[in-house]
């Protein structure tokens, strides 16, 4: 069993694992921070941004996490685990002669598909007027300013996938269940469970009758939306592959929202506007429930509350169907029946209102004091660029960071000089460190393997110890390229003894509680099924291909066991006429010499010899008489 | 021999208070718990005293699977669960979880308030009842315990309804609750995976009949409707809330905005709008075309058809009402049918199944006068139609499912006897497979021949495997030899060799000897060389090996060649053999061989 890790980015996994015949590809996350180093792309011409000396204003490209470690054409299955971890899926579906299945959850895949149209709707309709691609040659780029000259593996980025190619990726998804089992070729089985992380997430069982592998990929043990975690079922791992966890171990995600929300009411009553770049599925459906709570009470009833993205309206729609992935207290709101979230009422009230961009009737709905909801977080490309240069030269606005993907210093490097406020609350709900060994303490699986960025300390806070996994037996790090050999030993495989069989078999007790019975039989092994049924001669075909006749079984090759008792040896002789033997005691056992016969047989614990000339009734009646007292295997 | 067994409590060779015993892999498991809503006394009931005679089921039943939220599958549910006493586990899908409750309230309403009749469960019970529900997705396995496991699948018949395959070890059982076979206007169709189980138990409502086309048969009723409204008349069309009510407006609703027609469509109670708001939150549940396009327009938000007032049904001009219950026993149906049935402009549609009792099975059979409580007599002049709408399958349909599943055994159940056995006939001779048709309280047992599991040795089977050559042919079979060992609950089957070491036995080497005396004047050393040469020429197909160690190898058989002491020319060969080879060679070369030394 092995283990090919083709992304360094812990949050972002993209492993493949080959396990009993199979090729399982899990998860295939699209690392976007490299469009940090491109300038934003504005709605409408910016002079500002197009006079920024040194840089060269291109369109997102995109770093896909993979290398040619192996065949991505073999890939039997990708198993996905939320619906941030498949944005790069066109890229293997599509361009590298993949003909297998993805597995995902009803939500991933919805989610998943708005949040790739998004990405697409963002890039194609600011249309570049030319594309450069000479400056990824190894010398051009040694040549070019600052963090670009240090960017690696550049020919890795790739262009944008077109509306198309999504299309043709999810329509290779089978959707699954929590807790379905699912077989792949008789031979794995594969079950997502749920993660809590976000609608729909899961972690995943890959296991055979004997082996079990857990793989863990973004879950959440706080309350949130989602249906709360399965952890139990984790439990009896002999591999547990453990990706995900919070990018910022140090930020309580329960402290974030309150600061949000201070901040948030701070901006507004002085007058200012609040620009909130973020995803359209996740974190929002949390920040939209706290803000109905908190809009009352802070006296910001009157403020209007936008959501920009071309996927806004099915979002917040797709979140209100999904009952049976939510957690608890939600569903029990369906049952009344009212919609799960209160972002429903918001709506109906006028206070949140959605728009697909910024033109159209946005702009003559459009009032301030406002807070806007718009991606892309990355201020990269999306509606969030134009707002940037609209509030950016006034200190009364204020941009919070809720997502924890990017630096929001870097985010901002191309705005600056920047008179807006800045306020930096990640919101991260994945396991932190604590959480995760109180996991692992509970489930005890045999061996974790994980990024080799979780055994040791963050470089930044190298100090801090208890920002990593500590475990016994240490986990097996994985880096970008590295194969691993998983610690496995495959020893038994299941067989099926069909009724027919198991009714002939005679089992004989050997000790008290154990039986044997010797089996000979017929294998038959279809589709990684194995079963065995009595050797019987099919009815004869006239004419038959030899290839088709079942093989004859030969008598079996029987195993001796026991010993022979002396005395009771000495009594059967005598009942078979054979009375005068001499015996003769030695280090090892007895001499017994027949002497009618001219015939010696030696016993041994282990052994017994039977010497004897040309008298084939003899041996037989011999041979006969010591197997009485053996067992037969 | 395993057996698995069931037992129609209700439901057998009848429609109503669906409830189903199965035993199987010694776990019992009831299926549905409903009502009959052709009685009005205890018969209205499954019998569970056909399971304890005294004191609570919760000991005698592992679990209770629910299909859909029909109160002729949920209905005595409460009744089972509080009065008689049951605290297990009760399954069913999300959206049955949440309409289920309301429907029995409404029940419980009708015949308690309405009907004044006590010794029935009260509202709270109906909450108690509702706490010990599970909630079940679509093809999640639930582990009811380590034994025995459910997975449901999408029935089609009405929102949230589903199918179960139960499983204990080998052996299983599917129950298809109501379902149908072809997506409707908002429902898609069932389905299910080749499980193969053990046996099958379908509904047979519509077992004799093919019905024709959907789409004429909606025709058929909107030309009715519209012909009806055209003329000045009322039709009344009595339903239940949910279901087969959602797909008629739907039908209504397109067909009016079509037409453009202004006559009023009513929907009567309060619970149509709630209704109508389940399916809004579980539209994951309804046909793929509603799911794809509800981001840009709800299907169940209708724009022609309002709420109505007990008031309206005195109003003059046409109007199309939709009423609860649909098969005219209670309520306000059977309000408005009493106001209307006078006038032979007006009429009344039966979009379903009428249960033997109830008025609408009356009307449907002709009957033109009809006894009211009081002794009053209603003249029926109105126009009675009949249009099946229910969403249950019929006979093709039921054709189909056993097709995809394959079963082993079919069982009949919410059907009636007569066509019951129009369909077993049908099905026996076409997948030649047995099947039943039990009536209530009849048990039927079919005997399972389940494959024994066993752990098979990797190395073992790798062996046997590669017997075949370097790359066996999968499609080969081959020969196998293996221990298996009986150990507690585990069983093994490992190579003798290994077996002996597991178990911590020794092997007992058997070995034989024979001397053979022959005259050869040559050195010992030629005469095993030409012993060598002579068997080598002599038998052929065997590895024959002369060994520098001074002996000869056939096969595992070993030649040794020594002078006798007296005389040189006489030599001595010593044959020695184990106890296997003897088994498998000696048989074929002794007597030859040793003829051959002799000669």
């Amino acid at each position: 069993m092995k283990l090919y890790c083709l992304s360094g980015h812990p949050t972002l996994p993209c492993n493949v694992l080959k396990f009993k015949s199979t090729t399982i590809m899990l998860d295939c996350g699209l690392d976007t921070t490299s469009v940090l180093n491109f300038l934003p792309l504005p709605l409408v011409h910016s002079p500002r941004l197009s006079k920024l000396p040194g840089w060269v204003s291109k369109d997102g490209t995109l770093n896909l996490e993979k290398k040619e470690l192996l065949d991505l054409s073999t890939i039997d299955v990708i198993l996905i685990s939320n619906y941030h971890c498949m944005m790069a899926l066109p890229y293997i579906t599509e361009h590298t002669g993949f003909t297998g299945t993805v597995y995902a959850t009803e939500p991933t895949l919805q989610i998943g598909r708005l949040l790739m149209e998004e990405l697409v709707n963002f890039m194609e309709r600011v249309p570049k007027a030319q594309s450069a691609t000479c400056w990824k040659n190894k010398e051009i780029q040694r040549m070019l300013p600052g963090p670009l000259k240090d960017a690696v593996e550049v020919w890795t980025w790739k262009r944008c996938y077109s509306m198309q190619e999504v299309n043709s990726a999810l329509s290779k998804v089978q959707l699954v269940g929590y807790s379905q089992k699912v077989e792949l070729f008789g031979a794995v089985q594969v079950s997502p469970l749920s993660s809590g992380y976000s609608l729909g997430s899961s972690n995943w069982i890959i296991q055979s009758h004997y082996e079990k592998v857990s793989y863990v990929s973004g879950s959440s043990l706080l309350t949130t939306h989602p249906q709360p975690m399965d952890q139990s079922s984790l439990k009896n791992s002999d591999v547990l592959i453990l990706t995900g966890l919070t990018q910022m171990p140090t930020a309580n995600p329960d402290g974030m929202l309150g600061e949000f929300c201070s901040n948030l009411a701070m901006t507004i009553r002085a007058g200012g506007n609040v620009l909130v770049p973020c995803y359209s599925s996740g974190v929002i459906y949390d920040l939209l429930e706290c803000l109905y709570q908190f809009i009352e009470s802070a006296n910001l009833g009157t403020t209007p509350f936008y959501f920009i993205s071309p996927v806004a309206n099915s979002s917040l729609e797709f979140s209100q169907i999904f009952a049976e992935w939510l957690c608890h207290n939600k569903q029990s709101k369906v049952y009344l029946p009212e919609p799960p979230f209160p972002h429903a009422e918001l709506i109906q009230t006028n206070k949140l209102k959605h728009y697909p961009s910024i033109h159209g009737d946005f702009s003559s709905e459009f009032r301030q004091p406002c807070v806007v909801f718009t991606g892309h977080p990355s201020l990269r490309f999306g509606d969030v660029v134009h707002f940037m240069e609209l509030w950016g030269k006034s200190s009364l606005n204020t941009i919070i960071f809720t997502e924890p993907d990017f630096s929001y210093l870097d985010a901002l490097a191309p705005y600056q000089p920047l008179a807006m406020k800045c306020v930096y609350c990640p919101i991260d709900t994945r396991l932190n460190f604590h959480q995760v060994s109180k996991l692992l303490k509970e489930v005890q699986p045999l061996h974790v393997v994980c990024p080799e960025q979780y055994t040791q300390p963050p470089l930044t806070q190298s100090h801090r110890s208890d920002l990593m996994l500590e475990l016994q037996p240490p986990p097996m790090p994985y880096r970008r390229c590295s194969v691993l050999n998983l610690p496995f030993r495959r020893c038994y495989e299941r067989v099926y003894i069909l009724p027919e069989l198991a009714n002939s078999l005679v089992p004989s007790e050997i000790k008290p509680g154990v039986s044997l019975a010797t089996v000979s039989a017929v294998l038959h092994s279809k589709d990684n099924k194995h079963t065995l049924q009595v050797s019987v001669l099919p009815p004869s075909k006239k004419r038959k291909r030899v290839m088709e006749e079942p093989p004859v079984v030969l008598a079996p090759k029987p195993l001796l066991s026991g010993a022979v008792p002396l005395d009771a040896f000495l009594a059967t002789l005598q009942k078979h006429g054979i009375t005068e033997v001499k015996v003769e005691e030695t280090a090892d056992g007895h001499i017994l010499h027949l002497q009618a016969e001219d015939t010696l047989i030696q016993l041994e614990e282990d052994g017994t010899h039977i010497v004897c000339d040309n008298n084939e009734p003899l041996r037989t009646t011999l041979r006969d008489l010591v197997l009485r007292f053996l067992q037969k295997l | 021999m395993p057996e698995i067994k069931v037992t129609p409590l209700g439901a057998g060779q009848d429609v109503g208070r669906s409830c189903i015993l199965v035993s199987i892999g010694g776990k019992n498991i009831m299926l549905d718990c409903g009502m009959h809503m052709g009685f009005n006394d205890d018969r209205r009931f499954p019998d569970f005293s056909y399971i304890t005679q005294n004191g609570r089921l919760t000991e005698f039943l592992d679990c209770v699977i629910i299909s859909h939220f029909h109160l002729d599958h949920c209905g005595a549910l409460p009744f089972m669960s509080e009065m008689v006493g049951y605290d297990g586990p009760i399954y069913m899908t999300h959206p049955t979880k949440a309409i289920c409750p309301i429907l029995l309230e409404d029940f419980r309403k009708i015949t308690v308030d309405k009907k004044g009749e006590t010794n029935f469960f009260t509202s709270q019970m109906i909450k108690d009842c509702m706490k010990k529900v599970v909630p079940l997705n679509l093809h999640q396995t639930v582990q009811v315990d380590d034994e025995l496991e459910i997975k449901a699948y999408y029935a089609g018949h009405v929102l949230g309804a589903a199918m179960v395959h139960i499983k204990v070890g080998s052996e299983s059982v599917v129950y298809t609750g109501d379902y149908n076979m072809t997506p409707d206007r908002h429902l898609g169709a069932a389905w299910i995976d080749k499980c193969r189980p053990d046996m099958l138990i379908s509904e047979s409502t519509y077992a004799t009949t093919i019905r024709d086309s959907k789409r004429c048969r909606e025709r058929d009723f909107l030309k009715k409707v519209h012909e009806s409204i055209e003329r000045g008349g009322k039709v009344l069309i009595p339903v239940f809330a949910l279901g087969r009510a959602q797909e008629l407006c739907i039908l209504l609703e397109t067909f009016w905005e079509r037409m453009n027609l202004k006559a009023p469509i009513y929907f009567s109670t309060g619970l149509t709008e709630k209704a109508n708001h389940y399916y809004k939150l579980f539209i994951t549940w309804t046909n793929q075309k509603i799911r794809k396009t509800f981001v840009q327009r709800n299907m169940f938000e209708f724009k022609h058809i309002k709420p109505f007032d007990r008031s309206y049904a005195d109003n003059p001009g046409p109007m199309v009402v939709f009423a609860t219950p649909g098969m005219l026993h209670a309520g306000q149906s059977l309000q408005i049918f009493k106001k209307w049935a006078g006038n032979e402009k007006n009429m009344v549609i039966m979009p379903g199944y009428c249960v033997q009792g109830t008025i609408g099975h009356k009307i449907l059979n002709g009957q033109r006068k009809l006894e009211m409580e009081g002794r009053a007599t209603l003249d029926v002049k109105l126009q009675v139609e009949y249009m099946s709408f229910s969403a249950h399958a019929d006979a093709k349909g039921i054709m189909q499912l056993i097709r995809m599943a394959e079963p082993r055994n079919m069982l009949l159940v919410h059907g009636e006897a007569a066509k019951m056995e129009f369909l077993k006939g049908k099905i026996e001779q076409e997948f030649s497979i047995d099947c039943y048709m039990p009536a209530n309280g009849e048990t039927t047992t079919v005997t399972t021949n389940p494959s024994v599991p066993v752990d098979i040795s990797l190395n073992l089977l790798k062996r046997e495997m590669a017997l075949g050559g370097p790359l066996p042919d999968p499609k080969k079979p081959r020969a196998m030899h293996g221990t298996l060992i009986m150990k507690e609950n585990s069983l093994k089957l490992v190579s003798s060799e290994q077996a002996l070491k597991e178990l911590g036995l020794n092997e007992h080497q058997l070995r034989f000897t024979c001397r053979v005396q022959l005259q050869d004047p040559h050195s010992d050393n030629d005469t095993l060389h030409r012993i060598y040469t002579h068997l080598k020429s002599v038998l052929k197909g065997y590895t024959i090996q002369h060994l520098p160690d001074g002996t000869v190898m056939v096969e595992s058989i070993v030649i040794k060649v020594s002078s006798s002491a007296e005389d040189a020319n006489t030599k001595v060969l010593l044959l020695s053999w184990i106890y296997e080879s003897v088994y498998r060679s000696l048989r074929v070369w002794q007597p030859p061989t040793l003829d051959i030394f002799l000669r």
